[in-house]
């Protein structure tokens, strides 16, 4: 479903027309949102001329969320609705999440995710990370002075499929349209590789606030392709500083903290990490509530000891990455460090020593995300011309498997596969007369379902009676371009068919997302089912546009009859688009799309038939 | 996928050879794949049709996930060679026919229980070495399927190779795993 496309009813969007389109780099510790303006990727700041934006977010009892350095300013004060580095917990049980014990927040173990109880009522990490979107949303709008056509936002390479799903319910709950999720060393990588235009084998090094990535990827002229991937979705800075809070009490022999006092060391833990980027050693120095000081000193040395197997961690994951690309350090060309915590001086020395080059610095770490998104948000909204265009293949960072007999996984589809991809796996009956199974859909790398992440399980129910193992069960994997993984199921002796689209146990339901849509609608006191009319007819616009334009490009492989057929429904949606009716709209689109199917199927038959004649229909440049 | 039907002659449901426009051969050039594969993952990716409705959307999955599934079978030269053997009627069996010589079968056997004490023992050198033997042993086999299914037309020999290959192949991906556990 598309979301936030408003256009004027007599709006109607010219081809070629400029998008407007943004990139969002939701991180840990800050967002940025960027967009390309005049061929330049920008990155957009608030009305202060800050860039950065916070990712906190502070509700209040009359349910206000604030969102920023407006929320930052309560982290201490008020610790329990003031959520920071709300990332960590998305797509996560309660379970997953590390040192959640020192964290001041009154967590509530619902069923999928953990969600945060707060003076606002219960809130899920989606819809605090959307509070956070729709603040990058209008940012956007302001600086654009429109409607924004679409977004990419990025993830950790290594985030999994509840994370991404996670991710784009939260964009899709703030109103956005979303083109694409981008892996963020991927991103980064665009950023690089066209600023500077590179070739070769590139190693992306990204140490965020609380994600690691390592992408491997192969840079071409017009191509960016991603090698192999690793990391770690729960390591980053926020490990750094939990490190020097730890020692921090350790050394000034601390009884228990309040909140307040627990904040303010965090606080004054990350401070002082950030200091020893630049000197040699970092006074520490708090007043307690209980009146208590602690006066230390973090000398280089000592932070470089208690963080030693934290960077240890990212050195193991890049050499994993690196064997899974086949691939040896001699043959990597450049290393291009990402992220705010690739500032430590440690990092830096680390990751020369492994890879036996200094390590490039020339983009600023915290913004290079961002851009690359913005630009490839520029070219998904169509606004770059052919043969200026590059081609993105991605892969997914984790295998997808399923459950079989004693709780092992058998693989479906392994880790660094290039996306889009499907895999299917067939499975039988173990008894006889058995007539339901049920399929458990994992992902991770151990041959134990236990230590993997439980994506979705559901009951294939049906099955006609045989004798065990004469039944067919052919699963099939599919993960699309987002990265998202859906299953279907279908027994194959018989033909019987049960097809059912499974969306993580981590995700949200559909309906879930719409009532969550229509609270923040009765907040901001906008009309639910107006917006979605609006988007239903920016949405049947489109489809008209891409239909007209692509009806120029080979209306000769249509038969006349064919032709009538779609130019009558074309003609029926243009005459209902601006009615207010939106199950007639609805019908009308379904109706064009129904005619045009088949020419879709043979326009792209035939532009791939031709790809190796010398006279493609689209713009080849590869 | 109802569109195949109503596309005569389709790319999409033709062999993986044929998707990318290459002779049918064990002999690869293996930039020339790369360039066919980009060219036509360039033509039908999804990320071409983010403005167009959802059916051509899906369109575009289906395809780039069918091209995708073309290059990792033929970018491997085993996968290649027991996709090419399959399509000539020569089907190697590898999950089912385990009809094999005994003296590789023993041989074999004994290289992977050696490497299991190696990574009980740590023995970093040992698997390197292995590794190293095994790759050779590897390359050479590629080598040959060249040889038997291009210009000898060997194809039942071939098949055995290749039966032979998918065990190789197997115990390098435990010696890497081995390789990762002693060395992390």
């Amino acid at each position: 479903m598309a979301l936030l496309q408003i256009a004027e009813p007599d709006e109607s969007v010219a081809p070629h027309q400029h998008r407007l389109a943004i990139g969002i780099d939701l991180g840990t510790t800050n967002s940025l949102v960027a967009t390309v303006r005049s061929g330049m990727s920008v990155v957009l700041s608030d009305e202060k001329g800050h860039p950065l934006l916070p990712s906190v977010v502070r509700y209040s009892a009359d349910g206000k969320a604030d969102v920023g350095y407006a929320a930052e300013f309560w982290k201490s004060l008020d610790p329990k609705n003031t959520i920071v580095s709300v990332k960590r917990f998305m797509g996560r049980g309660h379970a997953d999440i590390a040192h959640g014990e020192t964290l001041p927040y009154d967590f509530v173990d619902a069923q999928g995710m953990v969600k945060i109880r707060t003076v606002a009522g219960i809130k899920s990490p989606v819809e605090i990370s959307a509070e956070i979107l729709k603040i990058l949303r209008l940012r956007g709008e302001a600086a654009l002075g429109g409607e924004i056509t679409g977004a990419v936002i990025t993830v950790p390479a290594y985030f999994d499929d509840a994370q991404r799903q996670a991710t784009k319910d939260a964009a899709q709950l703030a109103g956005l349209n979303v083109l694409r999720l981008l892996n963020e060393p991927t991103a980064a990588a665009i950023a690089y590789g066209l600023d500077n235009a590179a070739e070769g084998i590139y190693a992306i090094f990204d140490l965020g606030g609380g994600t690691f990535d390592i992408s491997v990827l192969r840079l071409a002229k017009g191509i960016f392709e991603v090698l192999a991937t690793g990391g770690d979705s729960a390591l980053g800075g926020d490990d750094f500083d939990h490190r020097v809070f730890c020692w921090i009490i350790e050394q000034a022999g601390l009884k228990p903290l309040t909140l307040h006092d627990t904040r303010l060391l965090q606080g004054h833990a990350r401070e002082a990490k950030e200091y020893l980027s630049q000197h040699g050693e970092a006074p520490i120095t708090v007043k307690l509530s209980s009146g208590e000081y602690v006066d230390l000193v973090l000398t280089t040395d000592i932070f470089t000891e208690i963080t030693r197997t934290l960077v240890q961690k990212t050195l193991s994951a890049t050499k994993k990455a690196l064997r899974d690309a086949g691939l040896t350090v001699a043959e990597v060309r450049g290393v291009v460090m990402v992220g705010g915590s690739t500032r430590m001086p440690q990092i830096q020395r680390a990751v020369g020593e492994l890879f036996k080059q200094e390590p490039l610095n020339n983009l600023d770490p915290d913004k290079v995300v961002a851009l690359g998104a913005a630009m490839q948000a520029n070219l998904l909204a169509g606004n770059r011309a052919a043969g200026d265009d590059w081609l993105l293949l991605d892969v997914i960072p984790l295998s997808l498997g399923l459950e079989t007999m004693g709780g092992l996984v058998e693989k479906v589809i392994p880790r660094n596969s290039t996306i889009p991809v499907a895999r299917a796996q067939e499975f039988t009956t173990f008894k006889d007369g058995q007539t339901a199974m049920s399929v458990h859909v994992v992902q991770g790398e151990r041959d134990l379902v236990s230590v993997c992440r439980s994506l979705a399980r559901f009951e294939l129910r049906g099955i006609p009676p045989m004798v065990a193992g004469a039944a067919r069960i052919r699963v099939t994997f599919q993960v699309d371009a987002d990265g998202l993984l859906s299953v279907s199921a279908r027994e194959q002796t018989t033909g019987h068919e049960a097809r059912i689209e499974v969306k993580p146990s981590y995700g949200l339901t559909d309906n879930e997302i719409s009532e969550m849509l229509k609270d923040g609608f009765s907040h901001a006191r906008e009309d639910a089912s107006l917006r979605a009319l609006r988007e239903l007819q920016v949405e049947a616009r489109r489809l008209l546009e891409a239909i007209h334009s692509a009806l120029i490009g080979s209306a000769e492989i249509l038969s006349p009859g064919e032709r009538a057929r779609i130019d009558a429904a074309m003609l029926h949606l243009q005459n209902v688009v601006d009615s207010d009716d939106r199950p007639v709209i609805d019908a009308a689109m379904n109706a064009l799309s129904d005619a045009t199917n088949a020419f879709a199927a043979r326009r792209m038959d035939q532009s791939v038939q031709q790809a190796f004649t010398g006279k493609n229909i689209d713009q080849v440049t590869l | 996928m109802s569109f195949e039907n109503s596309v005569p002659g389709s790319k999409f449901s033709a062999d993986h050879f044929a998707l990318l426009d290459l002779p049918r051969q064990q002999g690869l050039d293996s930039a020339e794949l790369d360039r066919r594969f980009r060219r036509v993952q360039a033509l039908v990716h999804p990320d071409r049709y983010v403005q167009a409705g959802d059916a051509q959307q899906r369109l575009a999955m289906q395809w780039a996930t069918r091209v995708n599934e073309a290059y990792q079978v033929l970018k491997p030269p085993g996968q290649r060679a027991l996709y090419l053997l399959t399509l000539l009627g020569f089907d190697p069996q590898v999950e089912s026919n385990t009809a094999m010589p005994v003296a590789f079968l023993m041989q074999q056997m004994e290289f992977r229980e050696e490497v299991m004490a190696a990574r009980a023992a740590s023995d970093e050198v040992f698997l390197e070495a292995a590794h190293a033997t095994l790759h050779r042993d590897i390359t050479e086999a590629h080598q040959q399927l060249i040889t038997l299914i291009d210009h000898q037309h060997d194809y039942k020999t071939a098949a055995e190779l290749v039966r032979k290959l998918m065990f190789q192949e197997k115990l390098l991906h435990e010696i890497n795993d081995a390789l990762e556990a002693v060395t992390s």
